[in-house]
């Protein structure tokens, strides 16, 4: 599905991500994690075309997407939230949801329809799903924050990505919101067939669903594998998972 | 309780100006018809699409002078010129709004603001076609026989004439303005004013629809220019210099750029203001200056933004069994969805 390989990232000389190499197959859900500062969000925007690697190639369903623009990627299949909420606070909910499913489908270039009669009914059914049906007409920047981050998955969704990136998923949320959303996640996951990628601070979560993890130190990849192999790897454990335990 | 529409009571109202006042009221509803058009094309770049232009008298000034040049030097008739004013002027937008929407916020308005100033200084410079310092004086007022030997149409003057050909051509104009602002390419532009990064990962071009909307944009103020240069009488470099790009920015502000109407209810409110305050006194600049200062205090919102909160204030009070109806219908309430 996507395939890393060699890439790095250097801002004035600090090197954030150095020569990593990593693959996600269709289907499977990844975590990458590490410590703050260990590259997570600048290996994440890398993917994402919001950072242009120094080197390395990324590729996408086997297309070279190394460089490209966002948009571009994003219309190839790939979703992503963002650790920090982002929404369009200024919309109301069904406006969010509704605005992606108008832009990813291409329809945003139309200026004579009416924008209040698109997508009706697909952006009524995912908010549905996400629980937030009795949320439509509210102020998205109105709400909560746990309801905020169920917005922006549904922006992520409507995209009908087959890739999708978390950054962060269930940051900021209480424990009974994170167990709701990693359940909430696992089914979205499950019904549409995604390939999930994410990072997670909560260790917890990581293990509850991760497949796969990655483990980044200092911009280098250190470690990848089951979460069983993960958790035995002596690099990880002096690293990472030592300095919590 | 039925809403009111409030778009057609305002256009009857208009309309009626030049059977029920004088001369003068005529005169003022032209120039306040015409620059609504100017701060309205502005709004859908500032309050739509989150762009701060401070060039946008360049796509007036350009506008002004094509239709100008085509109806004094060339003899064309007014609607084709007024036409290309529009189209002339989207075409420099799209010139000029190529380079723009590669900076973001301050960059952006600087350049914006420095194009502005080339377009001022080529008109200014260029005598042979401008006429330079001296502008284009004596543009010919369109060709209105027809309401002349019209039946009620027919006593009034040719300043009547033109201000209901205005009404029409200004109406035309926000009819399209709004159908824009309701498609989906208006929801886009709402999106990226939001959050342009978000926008980029929803799929959004985020420069090739600011750009769109720069043309857009340009091309009504294009509009609004040619429309003003009939109405003065002449087109004078000073169309295209930085204080009258200023004018629609102070006029959306004052009058709410989270509304759709906002920025026709300030430009009204900025040149009554401006009537009044220059026939009381020689320091109209510096009253001008405070009262403008003072009402941006009084309404933060702007006046549409404020009288709505008044509106839903008022309403949400009767208990629910009172016809509660959603306010935010013409997009009044919530900010420009």
């Amino acid at each position: 599905m996507l395939e890393v390989t060699g890439v790095s990232k250097t801002f004035d000389g600090f090197t954030a991500v150095d020569r990593v190499d990593f693959s996600i197959a269709r289907g499977e859900i990844a975590a990458v994690i590490g410590p703050n500062g260990a590259g997570k969000s600048t290996f994440f925007n890398l993917i994402t075309g919001h950072l242009r690697p120094d080197v390395g190639r990324i590729l996408l369903k086997e297309r070279d997407i190394t460089g490209a623009p966002p948009h571009r990627i994003c219309l190839m299949g790939m979703g992503r939230s963002f650790q920090r909420t982002n929404i369009f606070p200024k919309l109301t909910v069904f406006e969010n949801v509704q605005a992606a499913f108008i832009t990813h489908r291409r329809r945003g270039a139309n200026f004579w329809g009416q924008s209040d009669r698109l997508f009706r009914a697909e952006t009524d059914a995912l908010l549905a799903s996400l629980g937030l049906a009795d949320k439509a007409d509210a102020l998205s920047g109105a709400l909560s924050h746990g309801n905020q981050k169920q917005v922006e998955l549904g922006i992520a969704l409507a995209c009908d990505p087959e890739i999708l990136l978390l950054d962060e998923p269930t940051a900021g949320m209480s424990a009974a919101e994170t167990r709701e959303t990693i359940r909430l996640l696992e089914r979205i996951a499950a019904e549409r067939s995604l390939t999930l990628l994410f990072t997670e601070h909560d260790m917890e979560v990581v293990f509850s669903i991760a497949q796969k993890i990655a483990v980044l130190h200092q911009g280098r990849l250190i470690a990848e594998g089951t979460p069983e192999a993960v958790q035995q790897n002596a690099d990880v454990r002096r690293v990472y998972l030592g300095e919590r335990h | 309780m039925r809403r009111i529409p409030w778009t057609v009571v305002v256009f009857a109202a208009l309309l009626v100006v030049p059977f029920v006042g004088s001369r003068f009221y005529t005169f003022v509803a032209t120039d306040i018809v015409i620059v609504s058009l100017f701060a309205m094309s502005l709004n859908l770049l500032l309050g739509y699409t989150g762009l701060v232009s401070f060039g946008h008298a360049a796509y007036f000034g350009i506008g002004a002078y094509t239709c100008a040049l085509l109806m004094k030097s060339a003899n064309a008739p007014f609607l084709p010129s007024l036409l290309a004013a529009g189209l002339m002027a989207g075409a420099f937008a799209l010139l000029f709004g190529f380079f723009c929407v590669r900076l973001t916020r301050i960059y952006f308005a600087m350049l914006t603001l420095a194009l502005a100033q080339i377009v001022w200084a080529i008109c200014f410079k260029w005598n042979d076609v401008t006429g330079g310092e001296q502008g284009l004086p004596n543009v010919p007022y369109p060709e209105m026989a027809w309401m002349g030997s019209a039946p009620v149409l027919g006593n009034f003057r040719v300043g009547d004439h033109f201000y209901l050909t205005t009404l029409i051509v200004v109406a035309l104009c926000f009819a399209g303005l709004r159908r824009i602002v309701d498609s989906p390419f208006g929801r886009v532009l709402t999106v990226i004013r939001d959050n342009p990064e978000r926008a980029q990962f929803i799929g959004v071009n985020v420069r090739a629809y600011q750009l769109a909307a720069f043309v857009v944009a340009g091309f009504f103020a294009g509009i609004s220019g040619g429309l003003f240069g009939i109405f003065n009488r002449g087109v004078f470099p000073d169309f295209a210099f930085w204080t009258k790009s200023a004018e629609p920015l102070i006029m959306t502000i004052l009058g709410g750029m989270g509304s759709f109407w906002g920025p026709a209810v300030g430009a009204a409110a900025f040149i009554v203001l401006n009537q009044q305050i220059t026939s009381f006194t020689e320091y109209w600049p510096l009253t001008m200056g405070t009262v403008l200062i003072v009402l941006l205090f009084v309404f933060p919102g702007g006046i549409v933004g404020t009288l709505t909160g008044i509106v839903v204030r008022l309403r949400a009070r009767p208990p629910p069994s009172a016809t509660s109806e959603p306010v935010g219908e013409a997009g009044m309430v919530k900010p420009n969805a």
